[in-house]
């Protein structure tokens, strides 16, 4: 099939940036739209050109690396998708497709479509775990954890921090990444002990970091490649009321 | 460097040794670890795992990764599990069982006290997790949760949905934030290591490469942990990440840590086959699929219907119809083989034939599309993205694909490479799993490293080391920073025309095909001087567009796929120099008249340890491996 690639590119965070349009005109729809941009990069180096730098690894949509907007969209149009996992069959031959890279205050650009995600670990840091040692743990099985509880635990632990909740939120709110956090410890009988300060501390800390507040649009819960559901947020205003 | 250390294995019985050896090492008050620097390369299991405990324990720690952050190292991609005895099921499981498993799987080509030690430790990481917030499966009245895995008949495996690996790693991240915020870890993210400073012999710290700036950073410290993971890159299309690299294992090994049974890679049978030139990647169907799900080919070869066309009767389930006794469930290198020979023999399915099915349609009608959701949601949808085609009604299309490698840098039973100070932890080094190893074991090995074994073997070697603190302006320092800009100058400065994945494709499907599931004297020997070519072509012909100054993503995967080659080379005598099918490791002249492997247990009950060579002869070491506890047995699962 064909495709046209509209990019921005940018060579570093004090430069001008613009958007380049470049043709593949013979890709299968087989591929990722992550290896389309490989198979772009590799006429672009034969060329001399210098390479779209995007951020990637595992490619399974698990590690979270990859992330950029696609038609004005975090990770594309499909639903639960992180862009790695998007396919080009999903869209029409001739297809023109706009990426771009998250922009958020809290998110600095580096080069091209790749940005600076460390606020996020620096949320962590604040507060996202429990203040357990090695060697400190009790039997597994002492404190039980019902299935249910654990089911809901685990669907907000899933967050792969890819970012794209921040990017499509039009404050820049990172709340539904601590959101997720906090609901995934404060559910499970070891996050207690630290319950009421973990939130505290864990907003403040976005603050800090130049994200914004929530205004309930939802479409961090539209993006989430994990569907993640927005309804922590209310969640987590509760919680720091307690 | 010249032959090999002793690998300080403890004496008398196996079991409980690990404590003997515990309550002997030496200690360190907890007011001097914090006048020493330890060095962690990499954020894995292993590393996350080891960098929080050491940090926990007082030390100043430096942690470096290649990644933008730490939670994205390669760990976070396991998805089946982690196996623990903890004999809670009640179906017979203990600590001398997964001992047993483990060495059995591995074919005897491992240390009888590593994996009791392991077996031993297992069940401590559970509870470690579990106290760190890992929402692992629950059964409805609240206990654990376990599934069984491939070479295990007992269900001691604990899992988190499928995505295991995640959850682990999240929770080694988490503790390992909580002491960056403590002041305790210095995180520098975005750092490639691409060399190993030693002083005396003794390693003392590396050279960085800063990924943004492009500028070379020199670190040093008392001790040096690798946690970098394992090398199954090597042949372009795997189930790793697309960054997982050799770099600073082959580094190591090049100042003169010995590297270990470099040919026994593992490749996983259920991966979702390739299909255009430019596929980046295999990715893994978890192995806990084969709980549920059967594999077949269609009896007739040649076979091009689809598959709700092709009626039950003209169906092989080919590891049941030969191992009934472990069926679908028979280990990795068996199903990976059985799989490739029926291919070969024209019944493979899919595009080019190289495919067979995994059908959970069976268990669909059996226990309902809810049901097996909630088991392998995950994979169910990641499985429909990548191919097109909804595995609840239509048979999955897998193949084996590289996916993890049982070698690495030889390390003694304290996990110190031969270089001393130097530490290697989960799959960099070469420990437990032998020749193969077993489903749900990678992460019992990473956290037990990590969490259990380095932190008190670390803290052994330098009680008894008395090294004073070293400044970057060292000599040593300075040379390798020196010798590391001209490896970067000579790729960048490079008129060639060709770019670095074309290379790389180019060794892939070599290495796949010369030392992949099958091998053979006559293409081992060919393998060796197609890589020397090819390596001679790379150097002379390779185009790196850009500066070594700022972000260069072709740059970094140069230098990366440069270690390649020699690591490749490495892989290939040693498959040639083992005269034996053992594991992973299948020779075609050592196979039974049904084609099974024969191991030679008289002339290859051994770690083969290769030492380099500056003249491209490298010089193999053997440690001969005792079993007490478990006499060698032929494997059998039929």
């Amino acid at each position: 099939m064909k495709l046209t690639l509209r990019i921005w590119r940018q060579a570093a965070p004090n430069q001008a940036g613009n958007y380049d349009s470049h043709e593949l005109t013979k890709v299968s729809p087989d591929l990722s739209l992550l290896e389309a941009l490989d198979q772009l990069n590799e006429q672009l180096i034969n060329n001399g050109e210098r390479p779209v730098n995007f951020e990637h690894d595992c490619r399974e949509g698990i590690c979270g690396s990859c992330g950029f907007l696609v038609n004005g969209q975090a990770h594309g149009p499909l639903a639960a998708t992180s862009v790695c996992q998007l396919y080009l069959r999903e869209f029409k031959d001739g297809s023109v497709l706009t990426l771009e890279p998250w922009r958020a205050r809290a998110f600095p650009l580096i080069q091209d479509l790749m940005v600076d995600r460390s606020a996020l670990d620096r949320l962590i840091a604040a507060g996202g775990y429990c203040s357990t040692g090695t060697g400190q743990a009790p039997d597994g099985n002492a404190l039980p954890v019902g299935r249910q509880q654990a089911t809901s635990a685990f669907d907000t632990a899933t967050c792969i921090g890819c970012g794209a909740c921040v990017a499509s939120c039009r404050n820049a709110s990172a709340s539904l990444f601590v959101a997720a956090k906090l609901a995934h410890l404060g559910q499970l009988p070891q996050g207690q002990p630290e319950r009421s300060t973990r939130a505290q501390s864990m907003q403040e800390r976005m603050t800090q970091e130049g994200f914004g507040s929530c205004s309930s649009n939802l479409e961090c819960e539209a993006v989430c490649p994990q569907e993640i559901s927005a309804d922590w947020i209310s969640w987590m205003h509760r919680e720091s009321l307690r | 460097m010249s032959g090999l250390p002793s690998a300080r294995i403890p004496t008398g019985p196996i079991a409980d040794a690990w404590r003997r050896t515990k309550e002997g090492l030496p200690l360190i008050s907890p007011l001097r670890k914090g006048q020493i620097d330890v060095l962690v390369v990499g954020t894995g299991l292993a590393g996350a795992s080891a960098a929080a405990t050491l940090a926990q324990q007082g030390y100043r720690v430096t942690v470096l990764s290649f990644h933008d952050s730490p939670r994205r190292a390669h760990s976070v991609a396991a998805q089946g599990g982690i196996n623990a005895a903890r004999s809670v099921a009640v179906d017979g499981d203990s600590i001398s069982r997964l001992f047993a498993d483990t060495l059995k799987g591995g074919d005897f080509r491992a240390r009888e006290a590593g994996c009791q030690r392991l077996a031993e430790i297992s069940s401590g990481i559970i509870d470690q997790c579990v106290a760190q917030g890992v929402p692992f499966a629950r059964e409805y009245g609240g206990s654990l949760a376990t599934r069984s895995f491939g070479g295990a008949l007992v269900s001691r495996t604990f899992y988190a949905r499928g995505q295991t690996g995640q959850q682990l790693l999240y929770g080694a991240y988490q503790a390992m934030m909580r002491q960056v915020e403590l002041g305790h870890i210095r995180l520098l993210t975005r750092r490639d290591v691409l060399e190993l400073i030693t002083i005396g012999g003794v390693a003392r710290g590396v050279v960085a490469r800063h990924l943004l700036n492009g500028e070379l950073e020199v670190y040093t410290a008392r001790t040096v942990v690798l946690c970098s993971g394992g090398y199954s890159n090597v042949y372009f299309l795997s189930t790793n990440a697309l960054k997982s690299n050799a770099s600073a294992i082959w580094r190591a090994h090049r100042k003169g840590a010995l590297f270990a049974n470099p040919c026994f890679t593992q490749i996983h049978p259920t991966c979702i086959p390739s299909g255009d030139d430019f596929q980046s990647k295999l990715t893994l169907m978890s192995e806990s699929l084969r709980n549920d799900g059967r594999i077949w080919l269609p009896m007739q070869a040649g076979d091009m219907r689809a598959a709700a066309d092709i009626p039950e009767a003209e169906r092989d389930y080919f590891l049941e119809r030969m191992y009934p006794t472990y069926g679908n469930m028979t280990p990795r290198d068996v199903a990976s083989r059985r799989a490739r020979e029926l291919c070969n023999k024209g019944h493979g399915v899919g595009p080019g034939g190289r495919s067979v099915f995994l059908d959970l349609t069976d268990a669909v009608a059996r226990d309902g599309k809810d049901a097996i959701a909630a088991r392998y949601g995950n994979l169910m949808t990641m499985y429909q993205r990548i191919s097109g085609d909804d595995p609840y009604t239509t048979p999955m299309r897998i193949y084996p694909a590289p996916h993890y490698t049982m070698g690495g840098l030889w390390v003694d039973y304290q996990l110190m490479s031969s270089i001393p100070g130097l530490f290697v932890l989960g799959e960099a080094n070469y420990s437990e799993h032998g020749a193969n190893r077993l489903g749900a074991s990678a992460l019992m090995q990473g956290l037990a490293d990590g969490y259990f074994i380095a932190p008190a073997t670390v803290t052994a070697y330098l009680a008894n080391s008395s090294a004073k603190e070293i400044s970057s302006e060292h000599p040593n320092c300075r040379e390798a920073v020196h010798n590391t800009q001209a490896r970067i100058n000579a790729v960048v400065n490079n008129r060639g025309n060709t770019s670095v994945d074309s290379f790389h494709r180019e060794l892939g499907a070599l290495m796949i095909d010369r030392c992949g599931i099958s091998r053979h004297a006559e293409g081992l020997r060919d393998g060796i001087s197609q890589v020397q070519t090819l390596e001679q072509q790379f150097k002379a012909e390779v185009r790196v567009p850009g500066e070594a100054a700022g972000p260069n993503a072709e740059l970094e995967k140069a230098l990366r796929l440069d270690d390649f080659f020699g690591l490749a080379q490495l892989m290939l005598r040693d498959a040639l120099a083992r005269e034996e099918s053992c594991g992973a490791h299948f020779r075609e002249e050592h196979q039974s008249c049904e084609g099974e492997a024969l191991r030679d247990d008289v002339n290859f009950a051994h770690i083969a340890a290769w030492e380099y060579s500056s003249t491209g002869k490298p010089i193999r070491h053997a440690e001969p491996l005792q079993f007490t506890a478990l006499k060698p047995s032929t494997r059998s699962y039929k």
